[in-house]
């Protein structure tokens, strides 16, 4: 438990800021909604007035309008899921480097004990970490649709079923995160490496719709967990859920294997 | 029983060597000197003992059970010191040390503080504001305080003044009158003469010689220069006297052996100056490829 509680202890700050600072941005991207319905077919005519292909890279497509409650929400959390995503993959870029980096592994390694306990303990800190802002982005919008829904009906059902796809959303990129880490001998910069994960996989998706591209959507986990689609439907594609689940298991289990093997070098 | 054995231990990084077919045993209750120049694979050695690498080829075992196997329980008992310290900065000395105690299973808060108290180390500081002689201070309380049974030192008087310097190596000869094997690595023969009963000599990833350090103080060599006008070669025909050499300013040589009867011949000539310097260690490898 000692690894997993100096883990936590050295990502808690971090994790409270992200936290806070999602669920209010949740609430204040919200909060225009009343003002955006007001004027929704003035903004629909707008919307329509754009090509197609536009609206599908700002995330709406799945037939909702930016007017709609349901349109802006999925816009709001499609901007949640990039930020989400950066810091998933900022945890995972940086739990099994930074001790390298800092040259804390010459302190933590040669105590009693094992590369596998060191690698669970900082695993199931970040994931705790993550599920704590998963729990305060979850609030934040649960919130938000009360207070800002500008009496329009929503299903609540479909709400929670896109929420509950978040943590699974942040292990894919987590994981991703960590397998990537060891593939070099030394990360310098954790947050400038996270945002190109997070932004480039998204880009990949936008891109991927526009030219309405298979093989680039499977690429991307952000097709994985579409809100428009969910908000929708109110469904799961089980299909990409398998796929997210292996890439977590894949990344997961060969980082495990690195970690284990790999050197740590000195200064 | 060895407290460690090595067998054949090869570590390549990459293409390059580290070291190669390093066989090593220390004995229990043993200070043993671990020395070479930099870069000879001390550190290698070191961080393979740890299983901070892993071998290329070869094996380690430590109290007699092999690493692979048995690493963190091995370590139990094994306390380090590295030669470069760096810890997490924004903890307190105090939050470190407790951090270093839940690994192991007992209360160290006696020793912690016994230890502190002869480093003079103030436990309530950030670590990030502490000088370099004092981060090393905190490494040599972290590294002891759960009394272990195998202390590793890697080059750990660094930045340490002559007086802690001193403190610390009664330290280190206390753990071991206790019972404690010390395996010291370092580059400063001085270090390893006042301290060890047995070293080994490492260069270019191998070991050259292992001997007793009393072999080694007999092979006492003096790097002798002596400056002064129309000296005669006759003068320096003593046994002992290696690698004379004829300079403008007057002769270089080594000497080894009683230093009287040098000191006796050259006080029978006019000099203007002399200078009698301990030989580098590069130029005592010099004498042992000889």
């Amino acid at each position: 438990m000692n690894v997993f509680k100096q883990e936590f202890h050295m990502k808690i700050k971090s994790i409270i800021i992200w936290s806070i600072s999602l669920a209010a941005l949740m609430i204040f991207y919200m909060s225009f909604f009343p003002y955006m319905e007001q004027d929704s077919e003035t903004l629909d005519s707008i919307m329509n007035s754009f090509p197609k292909e536009m609206m599908q890279a700002l995330g709406v497509r799945a037939g909702l309008s930016l007017g709609s409650l349901m349109g802006f929400f999925t816009l709001t959390f499609t901007i949640m899921q990039i930020a989400i995503a950066i810091q998933s993959a900022n945890y995972g870029f940086s739990i099994l480097s930074e001790e390298e980096r800092e040259l804390t592994a010459d302190f933590l390694m040669t105590k009693p004990v094992s590369r596998k306990k060191i690698y669970l303990s900082k695993f199931f800190a970040a994931l705790l970490g993550l599920l704590i802002t998963f729990l305060a982005v979850g609030i934040g919008s649960l919130i938000a649709l009360k207070l800002f829904n500008g009496g329009s009906n929503y299903e609540v059902s479909h709400v929670f079923k896109l929420l509950i796809s978040v943590p699974l959303f942040q292990l894919t990129f987590l994981s991703i995160g960590m397998f990537i880490s060891l593939l070099f001998k030394k990360i310098r910069s954790v947050l400038s490496l996270s945002m190109s994960l997070a932004i480039g996989l998204y880009v990949i998706s936008s891109v991927g719709e526009i030219i309405d591209s298979d093989i680039l959507r499977y690429m991307t986990p952000f097709h994985y967990f579409e809100a428009g689609v969910i908000l929708k439907t109110g469904e799961y594609d089980i299909q990409l859920f398998l796929i997210a689940v292996s890439v977590i298991i894949v990344s997961l289990v060969s980082s495990y294997l690195l970690y284990n093997r790999r050197d740590i070098h000195s200064l | 029983m060895g407290i460690i054995e090595t067998n054949n231990l090869t570590k390549y990084y990459g293409k390059s060597l580290g070291i190669k077919d390093l066989c090593l045993e220390v004995e229990e209750g043993e200070i043993f000197g671990f020395i070479g120049p930099n870069g000879a694979g001390k550190s290698t050695t070191i961080r393979l003992l740890l299983s901070l690498i892993y071998p290329t080829s070869g094996q380690v075992k430590l109290f007699g059970k092999d690493i692979k196997k048995y690493g963190p329980e091995v370590r139990k008992d094994i306390g380090y010191l590295p030669s470069e310290i760096f810890y997490y900065d924004k903890m307190k000395v105090i939050d470190l040390l407790k951090y270093s105690e839940s690994f192991y299973r007992k209360d160290c808060t006696k020793r912690m503080k016994e230890l502190a108290d002869i480093m003079e180390l103030d436990l309530g500081r950030r670590i990030e504001d502490l000088s370099y002689g004092n981060k090393k201070k905190v490494g040599i309380v972290q590294g002891l305080l759960h009394e272990p049974e195998l202390i590793i030192l890697d080059e750990p008087t660094g930045g340490l003044d002559p007086l802690m310097q001193q403190k610390f190596f009664n330290l280190i000869r206390e753990e071991n009158e206790k019972g404690a094997t010390i395996f010291f690595s370092s580059h400063i023969l001085g270090e390893i003469q006042a301290l060890c009963n047995r070293v080994a000599i490492i260069r270019d990833g191998s070991i050259i010689e292992t001997a007793d350090i009393k072999t080694l103080k007999e092979n006492n060599y003096k790097k002798i220069c002596i400056i002064g006008d129309n000296l005669k070669t006759e003068i320096f025909d003593i046994d002992g006297v290696t690698k004379l050499t004829k300079e403008d300013y007057g002769f270089r040589f080594f000497y080894k052996g009683d230093i009287n009867p040098i000191i006796k011949a050259i006080s029978d000539i006019k000099i203007r100056d002399i200078n009698i310097e301990e030989p580098t260690l590069e130029e005592i490898f010099m004498h042992y490829y000889e």
